[in-house]
């Protein structure tokens, strides 16, 4: 049994859908990438998972998240408060202000482990500085004790990965977690925290928009489109591969050495606003495949052999 | 401010310079005003051992005599030594506006913390009876108090207490609606910590410097408030000697003898003036102009 099991997820918020039958699942030691461009409702799952819908006034109108057995969709508050940073960790898009700006970063990452795992100062300190020293963060007895303001953002960033894995969670989610850093520090970042899962046997949700950090890490991706699956599969079957046009195109977009000065290709088109969806599949205005049925008919979400789901009425690869 | 770690261990005097404490003492606003103070604190804790004579030592024979080398600022309509009461005086006055503002600015910050983060019917309440106490002035909401319990220290400090309350009950509620949209509250909170933990680990610290400020500074008026219900007859009573009590009973000698009213009305002036340049140069050191503004 899978650790994290959505199945056919739809939410509303204020009487609009803007995710559509989302289905995945989660193992432990797994690492599952989500990708979609700005608008596509990446960030939308994850709140649905960590029970954070309330927040912004929406709420699960079909479909079910179970974690570890559990179904979340109907977990009081209360204990959802208790599972949030101790078994299902959230690393937010910013480092630069995911950290309190008057406190010690060390006293940051042990509040987690006090708040979360009853520890005693003492105790969290040393299994903070143990976290940080895995993390590979130079002289992590000394930067415990520095301010945010003191440290750089990769720095600030492994600080936030080291308070997200300070209570041992079960899973974590991860939001854009390289958006706000330079290129440079970006893979070693995702790296590290790929490596980490890895020797820890944690379940990590990747979401990003970055099919290249896909690639690097993830096992298994699922394409989101305009709040709904375009398609899911292995990271190598989709990458040989890619069965759905959307998913080609943003492959299409990752740079590569051979690619020549100023060729970069973009998808023409944006993702359209939730109040605007077209009818049938929500791709066909911007796709280069579209056919017959395609703006009449919502292609349905289908089990081809090759593994994995597709919606895609002309799906490209083998058939 | 960038990575000033690892490479070098400044010295005691880089690190104290570089200190917010090192910024305010190291100006010279700062410098004088927080060596006059520290005399001041001490003068108010060691009176009863440095007083040149004791506070209620009477001496009829000397009533009222001008300064001289005996008794340097005079003596009063009793022939009580006016300097040594000016130092009992700052006894009754420091301790009685830094308990009352103290008091006041711990349960200010707990309802305007309380307010900011919670928001609903209490915010409401609480912003109300906040709004209705700025439209009376401080003295009138402390001699009502006064009227009401009874003249003496305690009814003093109370009616302080509660005369600075709005302010840091606004000034902390506003501070907290910033803060809490802040990306590393919500973080926390997305970590499983409870509404307790943000507030006090998160919020309070973050709001603590501008209200520390305001009552660095309502010290100052407090001790105005303090004298003045003194020369109203209806803080400290007799025979402890209050700066306000002082100038009181130097009113009716003010063209016999002068210096029973100057010294002590002095000594109200210069100390508010004092806390108010010390003040000054913490909000610069602390760089919270625009903070304070926002209250």
């Amino acid at each position: 049994m899978a650790l994290l099991d959505v199945r056919d997820l739809s939410i509303n918020i204020h009487g609009i859908r803007p995710l559509d039958g989302i289905s995945f699942a989660l193992d432990k030691g797994e690492i599952l990438g989500i990708v979609g461009e700005s608008g596509s409702g990446k960030s939308l799952t994850a709140l649905s998972v960590m029970g954070l819908l309330p927040l912004i006034g929406g709420r699960i109108e079909r479909g079910s998240v179970s974690f570890d057995g559990r179904d979340l969709t109907h977990l009081p508050e209360n204990d959802f408060r208790k599972l949030r940073g101790k078994r299902i960790a959230f690393i937010t898009q910013n480092p630069m202000t995911s950290l309190d700006p008057v406190m010690r970063v060390g006293a940051q990452i042990d509040q987690m482990a006090t708040l979360h795992l009853g520890l005693a100062p003492k105790a969290a300190q040393a299994r903070s500085i143990e976290i940080m020293e895995k993390l590979r963060i130079p002289e992590a007895a000394t930067i415990y004790h520095h301010y945010p303001h003191q440290l750089s953002g990769g720095m600030k960033q492994r600080i936030v990965i080291a308070m997200a894995l300070a209570a041992d969670p079960d899973l974590i989610i991860a939001d854009e977690p390289t958006t706000a850093l330079d290129v440079t520090i970006q893979a070693q970042i995702v790296d590290l925290l790929a490596e980490l899962v890895r020797e820890r046997g944690v379940a990590l949700i990747l979401i990003t928009h970055d099919m290249g950090v896909v690639a690097q890490i993830c096992d298994r991706v699922v394409v989101l489109y305009a709040g709904r699956i375009a398609e899911s599969n292995r990271v190598d079957a989709v990458f040989a591969e890619p069965r759905h046009p959307y998913t080609s195109a943003l492959i299409r977009c990752i740079p590569r050495e051979e690619t020549a000065p100023g060729s970069l290709v973009g998808i023409p088109g944006a993702v359209p606003s939730v109040a605007h969806y077209p009818n049938g599949c929500r791709f066909h205005p911007r796709c280069e495949r579209r056919g017959e049925p395609c703006g009449a008919i919502v292609p349905a979400l289908a089990q081809p052999e090759s593994g994995g789901e597709l919606a895609c009425h002309f799906p490209g690869g083998a058939a | 401010m960038t990575s000033i770690s690892m490479t070098s261990t400044p010295s005691r005097w880089q690190s104290f310079r570089r200190s917010t404490a090192g910024k305010v003492l190291l100006t010279p606003k700062g410098g004088i005003a927080g060596a006059y103070l520290l005399i001041l604190v001490l003068v108010a804790l060691l009176a009863p051992w440095i007083t040149p004579y004791p506070f209620d030592a009477q001496e009829l024979s000397i009533a009222a005599q001008a300064p001289s080398m005996a008794h340097w600022l005079g003596t009063d309509e009793f022939g009580r030594d006016v300097l040594s009461r000016i130092m009992y005086g700052a006894r009754t006055s420091l301790s009685v506006s830094i308990t009352a503002i103290s008091v006041s600015v711990f349960i200010g910050m707990a309802l305007g913390a309380a307010a900011g983060y919670f928001g609903g019917m209490f915010d409401r309440g609480v912003t109300s009876a906040v709004d209705l106490s700025w439209s009376f002035p401080e003295i009138l909401i402390a001699l009502i108090l006064v009227a009401i319990i009874g003249p003496g220290l305690t009814s003093t400090m109370l009616a302080i207490g509660v005369a600075y309350l709005a302010q840091f009950t606004r000034l902390t509620r506003s501070q907290i609606l910033s803060l809490k949209n802040e990306t590393y509250i919500e973080a926390t909170l997305n970590l499983g910590a409870g509404h307790f933990h943000v507030i006090f680990r998160h919020l309070m610290p973050n709001a603590l410097a501008p209200v520390i400020i305001c009552g660095m500074l309502a010290t100052g008026d407090a001790i105005i408030l303090e004298a003045t219900l003194g020369f109203f007859g209806l803080g400290a009573q007799p025979p402890v000697p209050s700066w306000g009590a002082m100038m009181s009973a130097g009113s009716a000698l003010i063209f016999k003898a002068p210096w029973v009213i100057i010294f002590p009305g002095l000594a109200v002036a210069v100390t508010v003036v004092m806390i108010n340049l010390f003040g000054d140069a913490l909000i610069r050191a602390l760089d919270i102009r625009a903070k304070l503004r926002e209250g």
